[in-house]
C-alpha cells in the first residue's frame, strides 16, 4: 500500500529479519505465490511483446492476399507448408500475420477503454463520495441506469447511434465500464474519508483536490487497480464481440473478433481459420483474469498476511 | 413482506424512467433528418418535411416530445418497424418467448451445475476436483462465447452430425405456435397427431441443446466461484458446527443449514446474470440464427430500423430491472434478516 | 461405571511434517448426573477435547486415544453413522456465542423441531407440543408464539435458552456447555447458569461445563479439571481444589478471582501467554511462567500423578508441600 511507512533507519545491530521488505518486494512475494498469475503474466508479456513488434514479427502483411493459397492449412496438417505457419484465410492472408497484428488491436483497445473509464469514472466516484448528499446520489443513480443495461446491449446501441469502427468501440466499451469504477471509487472512497488521517488533513487545512487525489485516491488504489485489469479482459471481448456482429472494428482491419465474422462459412473446411483467433481471445482473457486473481491476492489487505 | 415489496418499488420506478430518458434520447442523438430516422420517409419538399416534423410532434420543445414519448409508452404505442410495417410491441411479443425459452434452458443449465460444481468443490477444498473445477470455471468466465458456439457447433453439428446447426425446429414439421414455446408447441403438436409430428418434441430439445450450453457458460462460471467461495464462508459459521452437533446427516447440514444460507449471494449474483444472459443472447441468436430479440436487434441496428432499436431496448432493459426486482424480493424470502431490515 | 471415560486424548493440527498437538494425553471421566467443570485459558484445548470426542473436528484434527468411551460405546471404532445417532440424542453441546450459533435462514421452532424428527421420530401435533413444552421448560416466554420467530428477533440470551431447549430435547445423558454465559449480558450469565443446573438436577443429566472462570465451577460443579496448554493440569474434587490448589497454576487462577485475593493486594495473575505451536518449552509447559519453577521443572515434563481423588502435573504439588 502506498502509505506504508519506511522503518526507521536501520542501524547494524538491527537483525535484518525484522525490518520491512519494500512495498514491491512485498507484492511480487504475493503475487508470485499463485502460479497461474505468474503464467498469466508471462503470457501477457509475450503478447505484448509481439503486439509492440509486429511489423517485425509478422512474416507477411497482414492484410496481403495470396491467391495462389486460398484457405492454405496449416503447417502441421497434411497439405500445409512451412510458407504460413498457421494456414491462410479465405482470401488467402496469412493467419500469424494477422493475429499478431490483431493483438496491437486488442491491447490498443484494452488499454485505451480503460483509461478512458477509469479516468472520469475516479472523479464522478471521487465528487460522489465528498458529495454524497445531492450530486452523489444524482450521480450514484445515474449509474445505476447504466447498470440496467446490458453491458453488450448498451454498447451495441451507442455504436447504432455513433457508427462502427475503432474509435467508436473503445468509446462504447469506456461508457459501459463507466458505472463500474464509479461505484468502486465511490464505496472505497466513503470507507476512507471516516479515517482519521483524513480528518487530520482536513483540520490541517488541505484543499478539496488535495483531499481528493493526494490524501484519500491513493489508499483506494488497491481495488481500482484489481478492477482495471478484470475490465481490461472484458474489454477485449467486448470488442471482440462487437467486431463478430460487424459493428466493430471493420475488415479487412484484422481484429481478432472480426477475422471470426467471416470464418463462420468456413466452418466445414477450415477449422484454423475458425479456431485460432478464438483461442487467441480466450487464452489472452484468461490470461489476464489469471492475473488479476493473483493481483487481488497480493493487494487486497484483508487477505495480506498480518504483520 | 408487503411494504418490503413497496419499498423495491419505490426504487424501481426511478431506474425506468432514467432507462426511457435514455432511449429518448438515443434516437434523437443519431445524425441525420430525425422524420428520416423515426419513420423511415425521406422527402426534399420543406412543405411535406414540415408537416412530418409537425404530425410527430418533432416541432415542440423537446421536453414536450419527452412527455408525448411516456404517454406513448403508457398507452403500449411503441411504434412501428420501418421495415415490415408491424408494430413493435407485437413483433417483440412474438419473438420474446423465443429468447425467454433459450434464457431460461440455459439458467437451468448454469444454475444446476454450477450449484453442483460449486458445493463438491467447497466440501472437497484444495482436491484435485476443486482445482479442475475452478481452472475450468475462469476458462468458462473468460470464453468468447461466439467463438464458443462456433465450436460446439463445428464438432457437435459437423464433425458428429448429432445437432442442428441454426433454427428451433427441422422446417419438416409444421407447428403452430401456440404457446411461443418450441418445446412446448412441439410437445403438445406430437400429442395430438403422432404420425404427423413424431419426434418433433426431440428435435425441438436438439435445436435448443447448444444454445442453450453456450448462453449458460458464463453465467456458469460465475454461479460455481461464487457457490464455492460462499459455501466455504457459511462453513465456517457456529450455526453449521451447531448444526453437526445435532447429530444431522453430512447431506442435511450440507443441503439443508449451509446451502440454504449460501445461496444468498449466489441468487444475488443469479440475478446480475440475467443482463449478461440478455446481451449473450445477442451473440448467441446470431450464431444460431436463433429467431428472438436478440437477432431482431442486431438485424434493426444493420438495417437502420431505428423504432425497432428505440423500444426493443427499452423492453429488454425493462425486463432486466424488473428481473432484478424479482430476485430482490426473493433475496428477501431467503434471508428474513433483510425483510424485516427497517 | 462412569458415563463417559477419556484416556490419553490427543489432537493434532496441521500437516504431518509440521503437527500441532492442541490435546496432549488428556484423561477425564465423567459420572452419571455429576457437574464436571473444565477450566483453563482461552487456547489450553478445552474445547477442542469436547469436539473431538464429539466428531465434530470434521477431519481437520488427527484424533489419537487409547480410550474414549461414552454409555458402553467405543467412539473410537464406531462409524459415522453410528455415531450420528449418539450426537445430538444421548450427548449434545451447546456453544459460546448464541447470536451466531443458531441458522438465521429458519425459525426457532423449525430447528428444535428438527432434532426431535430426526432422533425421536416425532410428527405433526406431539411434535409441535413436545417443542412447545421444551421452550416452557427454558422458561421462554410467549413460548407459543416465539416458536415461529427468526433468530436475529431473539435477544442473545433468548437464543441461549433455544440452544439450551435444542441440546436438552432428546434427554440427554450427557450435557457440554462451552462458555455458554461468556457471551452474555452479566445479568443474564446468572439466570442461564441458574437454568442450566436445574435442568441438570431435574433431567438427571451429566454436565460438562467449560469455562474459564473458576468462579462459576466453584458455585455449581463436584468436580474440575485444570488445563494448560492441552494438557491437564490437575483435576479433582472442588472443594479439595479450593481450598489446597495443587498446581501452581491453578493456584494463580484461583488467585485471579476477585474474592479469592483478598487484601490490598492487587490482583495476582501470571506473567506471559499460553505456549503456542512453537515456543512450547522443554520442561514443564508452565516453566516460563511459574512463580516456584526449579532447575528440574526445566528440563523434565512432569507426568499426571495421582494424588488426593485425582491428579496433578507437577515435580513439587503445592498440596505436598503444605502437609
Amino acid at each position: 500500500m502506498a502509505n506504508v511507512q519506511a522503518s526507521p533507519v536501520a542501524t547494524a545491530a538491527d537483525d535484518v529479519a525484522l525490518s520491512y521488505p519494500s512495498p514491491l518486494k512485498e507484492f511480487w512475494q504475493g503475487f508470485s505465490h499463485n502460479k497461474g498469475a505468474v503464467a498469466g503474466l508471462v503470457f501477457m508479456l509475450a503478447i505484448t511483446l509481439s503486439a509492440l513488434l509486429a511489423p517485425w514479427l509478422a512474416p507477411y502483411n497482414p492484410i496481403e492476399q495470396y491467391r495462389d493459397a486460398i484457405l492454405a492449412p496449416p503447417v502441421w496438417m497434411d497439405g500445409g507448408s512451412s510458407r504460413f505457419l498457421f494456414g491462410t484465410d479465405e482470401l488467402g492472408r496469412d493467419l500469424l500475420s494477422r493475429l499478431i497484428h490483431g493483438a496491437r488491436l486488442s491491447l490498443l483497445i484494452g488499454l485505451t477503454s480503460v483509461v478512458m473509464a477509469m479516468v472520469p469514472g475516479v472523479i464522478l466516484g471521487l465528487i460522489a463520495a465528498f458529495f454524497p448528499k445531492v450530486l452523489g446520489s444524482l450521480i450514484m443513480r445515474l449509474m445505476d441506469i447504466m447498470m440496467a443495461l446490458p453491458a453488450l446491449l448498451l454498447a451495441v446501441a451507442i455504436v447504432a447511434i455513433l457508427g462502427p469502427g475503432l474509435i467508436n468501440t473503445m468509446i462504447a466499451i469506456a461508457i459501459v465500464a463507466l458505472p463500474a469504477y464509479v461505484r468502486l471509487t465511490r464505496a472505497s472512497a466513503m470507507t476512507e474519508l471516516n479515517r482519521d488521517y483524513v480528518t487530520a488533513s482536513r483540520v490541517a487545512g488541505a484543499g478539496l483536490v488535495r483531499l481528493m487525489f493526494v490524501c484519500v485516491l491513493p489508499n483506494c488504489m488497491a481495488p481500482l487497480i484489481v478492477h482495471a485489469t478484470m475490465s481490461f479482459s472484458s474489454a477485449i471481448l467486448e470488442a471482440a464481440a462487437l467486431g463478430f456482429l460487424g459493428l466493430g472494428v471493420q475488415p479487412p482491419t484484422p481484429e481478432w473478433g472480426t477475422m471470426l465474422a467471416s470464418a463462420r462459412d468456413y466452418i466445414e473446411r477450415a477449422w484454423w481459420v475458425v479456431t485460432l483467433p478464438g483461442l487467441t481471445i480466450l487464452l489472452s482473457v484468461l490470461a489476464i483474469n489469471l492475473m488479476g486473481d493473483g493481483l487481488r491476492d497480493a493487494l487486497d489487505p484483508k487477505l495480506k498476511r498480518a504483520a | 413482506m408487503f411494504s418490503f415489496i413497496l419499498r423495491r418499488l419505490g426504487l424501481l420506478l426511478p431506474t425506468f424512467f432514467g432507462i426511457t430518458l435514455i432511449t429518448f434520447g438515443l434516437i434523437r442523438l443519431i445524425p441525420g433528418d430525425p422524420v428520416e430516422v423515426m419513420v423511415g420517409e425521406r422527402t426534399l419538399d420543406p412543405q411535406m418535411h414540415a408537416d412530418a416534423m409537425h404530425r410527430l410532434g418533432l416541432d415542440k420543445p423537446i421536453y414536450l416530445q419527452y412527455v408525448d414519448y411516456l404517454h406513448n409508452l403508457a398507452t403500449g404505442h411503441l411504434g412501428e418497424s420501418l421495415v415490415t410495417k408491424d408494430s413493435v410491441w407485437k413483433e417483440f411479443t412474438t419473438l420474446f418467448p423465443a429468447t425467454l425459452e433459450l434464457a431460461v434452458m440455459a439458467m437451468l443449465f448454469a444454475a444446476v451445475f454450477g450449484l453442483l460444481a460449486g458445493v463438491i468443490a467447497a466440501i472437497k477444498r484444495g482436491s484435485i476436483f476443486d482445482h479442475g473445477v475452478m481452472g475450468l470455471a475462469l476458462t468458462g468466465f473468460s470464453m468468447p462465447i461466439f467463438w464458443w458456439g462456433l465450436i460446439l457447433i463445428m464438432f457437435f453439428s459437423v464433425k458428429l452430425g448429432w445437432t442442428p446447426v441454426s433454427g428451433r425446429l427441422d422446417l419438416a414439421f409444421d407447428i403452430a405456435p401456440r404457446t411461443g414455446f418450441m418445446l412446448i408447441d412441439a410437445w403438445l403438436a406430437e400429442a395430438a397427431d403422432p404420425s404427423l409430428n413424431a419426434g418433433a418434441f426431440k428435435d425441438a430439445l436438439k435445436h435448443l441443446i447448444l444454445p442453450a450450453i453456450v448462453l449458460g457458460t458464463i453465467p456458469l462460471a460465475v454461479i460455481a466461484r461464487m457457490t464455492r467461495s460462499s459455501m466455504l464462508e457459511v462453513l465456517r459459521e457456529d450455526y453449521v458446527r451447531t448444526a453437526r452437533a445435532k447429530g444431522l446427516s453430512p447431506a442435511r447440514v450440507i443441503f439443508i443449514h449451509t446451502l440454504r444460507n449460501a445461496m444468498i449471494p449466489v441468487l444475488t449474483v443469479m440475478g446480475l446474470q440475467v443482463g449478461t444472459l440478455m446481451g449473450g443472447a445477442v451473440l448467441t441468436e446470431t450464431i444460431f440464427s436463433w429467431p428472438g430479440i436478440g437477432k431482431w436487434l442486431i438485424d434493426a441496428i444493420s438495417r437502420r430500423d431505428y423504432p425497432v432499436v428505440q423500444n426493443g431496448i427499452l423492453m429488454v432493459a425493462t425486463l432486466v430491472i424488473l428481473v432484478n426486482f424479482i430476485v430482490d424480493i426473493l433475496y428477501g424470502i431467503a434471508n428474513p434478516r433483510i425483510r424485516h431490515a427497517k | 461405571m462412569s458415563l463417559l471415560q477419556i484416556k490419553n486424548l490427543s489432537v493434532e493440527f496441521g500437516s504431518d511434517k509440521n503437527p500441532f498437538r492442541a490435546v496432549e494425553g488428556l484423561d477425564l471421566t465423567v459420572d452419571q448426573g455429576e457437574i464436571v467443570g473444565i477450566v483453563g485459558e482461552s487456547g489450553s484445548g478445552k474445547s477442542v477435547t469436547m469436539m473431538a470426542m464429539m466428531g465434530l473436528l470434521e477431519g481437520q484434527g488427527r484424533i489419537v486415544a487409547d480410550k474414549l468411551q461414552f454409555d458402553g460405546k467405543n467412539l473410537l471404532t464406531i462409524s459415522a453413522r453410528e455415531r450420528r445417532k449418539i450426537v445430538g440424542k444421548d450427548i449434545s453441546m451447546i456453544f459460546q456465542d448464541p447470536m451466531t450459533a443458531l441458522n438465521p435462514s429458519f425459525t426457532v421452532g423449525y430447528q428444535i423441531m428438527e432434532v426431535l424428527k430426526l432422533h425421536q421420530g416425532l410428527r405433526g401435533a406431539a411434535l409441535k407440543a413436545r417443542a412447545l413444552e421444551l421452550m416452557e421448560m427454558v422458561e421462554i416466554p410467549a413460548a407459543a408464539s416465539r416458536l415461529s420467530a427468526y433468530p436475529h428477533q431473539l435477544s442473545g440470551g433468548m437464543s441461549q435458552r433455544v440452544a439450551i431447549a435444542m441440546a436438552i430435547a432428546c434427554n440427554p445423558k450427557l450435557l457440554i456447555a462451552d462458555e455458554p454465559t461468556t457471551a452474555l449480558d452479566v445479568t443474564i450469565q446468572a439466570q442461564i447458569m441458574e437454568l442450566l443446573v436445574s435442568l441438570q438436577q431435574s433431567q438427571n443429566m451429566a454436565l460438562i461445563l467449560i469455562t474459564h472462570d473458576l468462579a462459576v465451577v466453584a458455585e455449581v460443579a463436584q468436580r474440575l479439571a485444570v488445563m494448560y496448554a492441552g494438557q491437564v493440569a490437575e483435576m479433582g474434587q472442588v472443594p479439595d481444589i479450593f481450598r489446597h490448589p495443587s498446581h501452581p497454576y491453578t493456584e494463580a487462577l484461583l488467585k485471579s478471582i476477585p474474592e479469592h485475593s483478598k487484601g490490598a493486594h492487587r490482583l495476582s495473575t501470571l506473567p506471559g501467554i499460553v505456549p503456542g505451536q512453537y515456543d512450547r518449552p522443554s520442561g514443564c509447559l508452565l516453566s516460563p511462567r511459574c512463580p516456584y519453577v526449579q532447575e528440574r521443572c526445566r528440563a523434565e515434563r512432569p507426568a499426571l500423578t495421582a494424588q488426593r481423588q485425582g491428579a496433578v502435573r507437577c515435580h513439587f504439588p503445592l498440596y505436598d508441600k503444605e502437609s
